[in-house]
């Protein structure tokens, strides 16, 4: 009877957190639903306790179903049958099982059957969710489409579509990359032929690489101008399963997150919907979709990380060498804790970023139905510009932290961690292709990198600084301010060489340095909450600050000239 | 006339997970030491009424729960997960009883219940493990019953057939309506709860546990009059006090020890075929596999 929401503190601590009122304020616009919908929350503690007992469910589904189901869905996977996808037992049994307690459409408004969550609690979901199978959490986290067709769908889409993920337990699909398209989606070719006698869109060409890609409703990114070879050629689509016109060629062979079916898509004059205006398709509503997918990543190398760390946590403590646990060597104890920090690290820079993304998009759902006053749009933007930097800050930090982690617990496995016989094994794989889908680490620098030239993270840094913090924390304060003036040193630095090619070259040093110590005050805050954080606030601290010396060592003492060395 | 389920469902404390403090001194449960749950078999049998339900026009879904106040919570944990309605059998004047006077007071309900098709529960509650009170309640109301239920089948407004889980096999019977069932756990698993049932029952009290809450919670009930949950005295039952509590009980409880179970001794067994088999054919008598 295990309950993977309840038996982890952390992520009541992040829903607890004071934000959470301006948040499902927003979101609830006065609560103005609870004269036409029984479920809908009352006030904010209503609200509140309705995530709190929603996640719950959550919990209580991925830790008896899920968790259960995943060593045999990565064993099994998906079929290719007849041109679609059968899913394995268990990832049927693990979805029917979250449309059975109305979980798919959390996010979206009640009026079409939704629950109209925020953001921060369908992302813990997702946390959860990825604990128990990262694999299966892609599956789960597509709901994000239905988001998008939300907010940029004209009306007629949106009822017909919308309520099918409630009601229906529909899936969904994001169908973007191609063979010849893949981080460089500009290079999209799938046809999208307007028929005018029909007044319909038919789509031709071939999707690959595609998650889920046989959903019942698929996003697909297409080329609706003729002649043009660009990201203003682009428009989007929303295709219906129904429909038939597209066959699946191919599930691809992976090295982890086996139960998410990879799908290799042909479609033959599909009928298809334009979703919003033509020529928006990558420019705006993919830009919008990635980022949602980002966060999901983010949530999902969270949800590794955890796993992975209490998988290391337990079989330390049970092994026995030497005579004694091998806890106690000072080896693999720092391993765990410096693990448990990094957990605790990218945790709290997701539900930071949450926060703002919940905080923007619930403006713009806002500014359709009235203009907004001239403090809310000042808020507004301020929370979308700081949303756009810390985003692909996540990705990257998450992504490549719960690699670091997943590495580290099966070292701490030992032998027995390389074999089948521990979930560990399943964990490695599965936590490697974070740092490469919806963006790889080095697009989420070249996309966080504006955040170092547009000042929005020195600004963050030396809002946090401003914040009064308990006594006995003011010393990892200090710190955190000097790593703040070395870091804005650096930048001008590196500016000063005004060489574009040595900016670029230096970026993620200089992206990694300003989430080290984002970061470093995110876990400040959270101690000043809460004690039991302060632990990993040290640790944390003194591990970034030893890393921005030695990037700022780097960056001081190379010359121009180096460059060459790493040319080929 | 709606096709109408009855589900019996009791509170039990969870005896799976039990700590040092599980028994008292005298031998009997610690009651404050142990979570109070869902009895895992009745929630088998509120899967198995739920299924019927999706499977059959105009069905409903009513749960009986008899206990002390607390035990509402039976009541809201199974509309959370797709039952109709239901009501908390409680009064001072049951306490202390068996299975026979339990079975008594509610079969008096189920009555008040009728014209009922149905009457569901789980084979045996975890605290007691007597498997009585589903079978006395069906000879109390006249109607056959059918133990062990695994899987349903089909049913009619007239007849069901279900397939039972027995000690050696599986049998499929079919029996005139109405009926008692009692489901075993090989049954399904029970759906999760659902989070809009959940959102829209969470508030749901009764009388007397609204006298305990500090907030109001008059306007909202005035507003959504779904969420007070129906509780049942004797005096609702129109029960006779002498068949119920310890007087109606004739079960009296002579001594409880406690049973530790020690390695007593050991035997050697060989990689022969003989002693293998022997083994197999030792744990599949004793039910540890097979």
């Amino acid at each position: 009877m295990a309950n993977f929401y309840t038996d982890n503190e952390n992520i009541k601590f992040h829903l607890t957190h004071p934000l959470m009122e301006k948040i499902v304020r927003l979101k609830e616009r006065n609560f103005a639903d609870k004269e036409n919908y029984d479920f809908a929350p009352i006030d904010f503690e209503d609200a509140l306790d309705n995530y709190d007992k929603v996640l719950e469910i959550i919990g209580e589904i991925t830790g008896n179903i899920i968790a259960e189901n995943a060593e045999s869905v990565d064993h099994d996977g998906p079929l290719l049958e007849n041109n679609e996808v059968k899913y394995a037992k268990g990832t049927q049994q693990n979805y029917d099982a979250l449309v059975e307690a109305g979980l798919i459409g959390m996010s979206l408004p009640r009026q079409y059957g939704g629950l109209n969550f925020s953001m921060v609690p369908y992302v813990m979901s997702a946390e959860i969710v990825a604990r128990g199978d990262a694999g299966f959490t892609n599956i789960w986290g597509l709901q994000d489409c239905a988001e998008t067709i939300h907010e940029f769908a004209s009306d007629e889409i949106k009822n017909d579509f919308l309520p099918r993920f409630n009601r229906d337990g529909a899936t969904a699909a994001m169908d973007l990359t191609e063979p010849d398209a893949g981080s460089d989606l500009q290079a999209v070719q799938l046809k999208a032929t307007y028929n005018e006698n029909a007044k319909t869109w038919v789509l031709n060409g071939v999707k690959r690489f595609i998650t889920n890609g046989d959903a019942d409703v698929s996003l697909v990114l297409a080329r609706s101008e003729e002649g043009t070879s660009d990201a203003r050629g682009l428009s989007l689509f929303v295709y219906d399963r129904k429909d038939n016109a597209m066959i699946v060629r191919r599930i691809e062979n992976k090295l982890g997150i086996k139960g998410s079916p990879t799908c290799e898509l042909v479609f033959t004059n599909a009928p298809a919907k334009l979703v919003g205006d033509r020529k928006m398709g990558l420019i705006k509503y993919v830009m919008s979709l990635m980022n949602s997918a980002r966060l999901g990543v983010g949530a999902q190398s969270v949800g590794i990380a955890e796993a992975a760390y209490r998988e290391a946590l337990k079989y330390a403590h049970e092994r026995e060498q030497f005579g004694k646990a091998i806890i106690q060597y000072p080896a693999v104890y720092e391993l765990l804790t410096n693990m448990k920090a990094k957990t605790d690290a990218i945790r709290t820079l997701l539900y930071d970023t949450c926060r703002y993304v919940d905080i923007y998009k619930s403006y713009i759902f806002i500014a359709e139905d009235r203009s907004l006053t001239s403090e809310e749009r000042n808020d507004f933007k301020h929370h979308q510009k700081v949303a756009d930097v810390y985003t692909p800050l996540l990705k990257l930090f998450s992504s490549e932290y719960c690699n670091q982690i997943a590495y580290d617990s099966l070292q701490i496995h030992g032998g027995t961690g390389f074999m089948k016989d521990f979930p560990i094994e399943r964990i490695y794989r599965d936590a490697r292709i974070t740092t490469i889908y919806e963006g790889t680490s080095q697009l989420q620098v070249v996309a966080a990198i504006r955040g170092v030239s547009n000042g929005v993270y020195l600004k963050s840094l030396r809002d946090y600084a401003k914040v009064d913090v308990k006594p006995e924390l003011q010393y990892l304060k200090d710190s955190l301010i000097k790593m703040t003036d070395q870091f804005a040193k650096t930048i001008e630095k590196v500016t000063e060489m005004d060489n574009t090619e040595i900016f670029d070259f230096h970026a993620r040093r200089l992206v990694e340095m300003a989430g080290n110590i984002i970061i470093g005050f995110l876990l400040l805050l959270d101690s000043n909450r809460n004690d039991q954080y302060k632990k990993s606030a040290e640790v944390f601290i003194r591990l970034g600050k030893t890393e921005n010396i030695q990037k700022v060592s780097f960056i001081n003492n190379f010359d121009l000239k180096e460059i060459g060395n790493y040319k080929f | 006339m709606s096709f109408r389920i009855v589900v019996l469902a009791k509170q039990v404390p969870d005896t799976r997970n039990v700590g040092k403090d599980a028994m008292k001194a005298d031998g009997t449960v610690n009651r404050a030491a142990l979570p109070a749950i869902y009895n895992p078999e009745d929630l088998n049998a509120l899967e198995m009424a739920l299924e019927i339900k999706s499977k059959i026009k105009d069905a409903e879904v009513i749960v009986l729960t008899m206990g002390p106040p607390r035990a509402a919570e039976i009541i809201r944990e199974s509309v959370y997960r797709g039952a109709d309605k239901g009501y908390l059998i409680t009064d001072r004047k049951f306490a202390g009883s068996d299975t026979l006077a339990t079975s008594y007071a509610i079969s008096l309900a189920i009555k008040k219940l009728a014209p009922y098709h149905l009457v569901i529960s789980g084979r045996q509650a975890i605290d007691g493990d007597t498997a009585q009170v589903g079978p006395q309640a069906a000879e109390k109301l006249g109607i056959p019953q059918i133990t062990y239920a695994e899987e349903f089948i089909s049913a009619t407004d007239k007849d069901i057939t279900i397939k039972r889980r027995l000690e050696r096999g599986i049998e499929v019977v079919k029996t005139p309506l109405p009926a008692l069932l009692t489901v075993h756990s090989s049954a399904p698993d029970c759906r999760p709860r659902n989070a809009k049932l959940l959102m829209r029952y969470k508030y749901a009290r009764t009388l007397t546990e609204l006298q305990e809450e500090t907030r109001d919670y008059t306007e909202l009930f005035d507003k959504r009059p779904y969420l007070q949950i129906d509780e049942w005295t004797v005096a609702d039952l129109n029960a006779d006090v002498e068949l119920l509590g310890l007087s109606g009980s004739p079960t009296k409880v002579k001594k409880i020890e406690n049973v530790v179970l020690q390695q007593k001794e050991t035997i050697l067994l060989t990689s022969a075929d003989k002693d293998i088999e022997g083994l197999i054919k030792e744990l599949i008598d004793s039910h540890i596999i097979g």
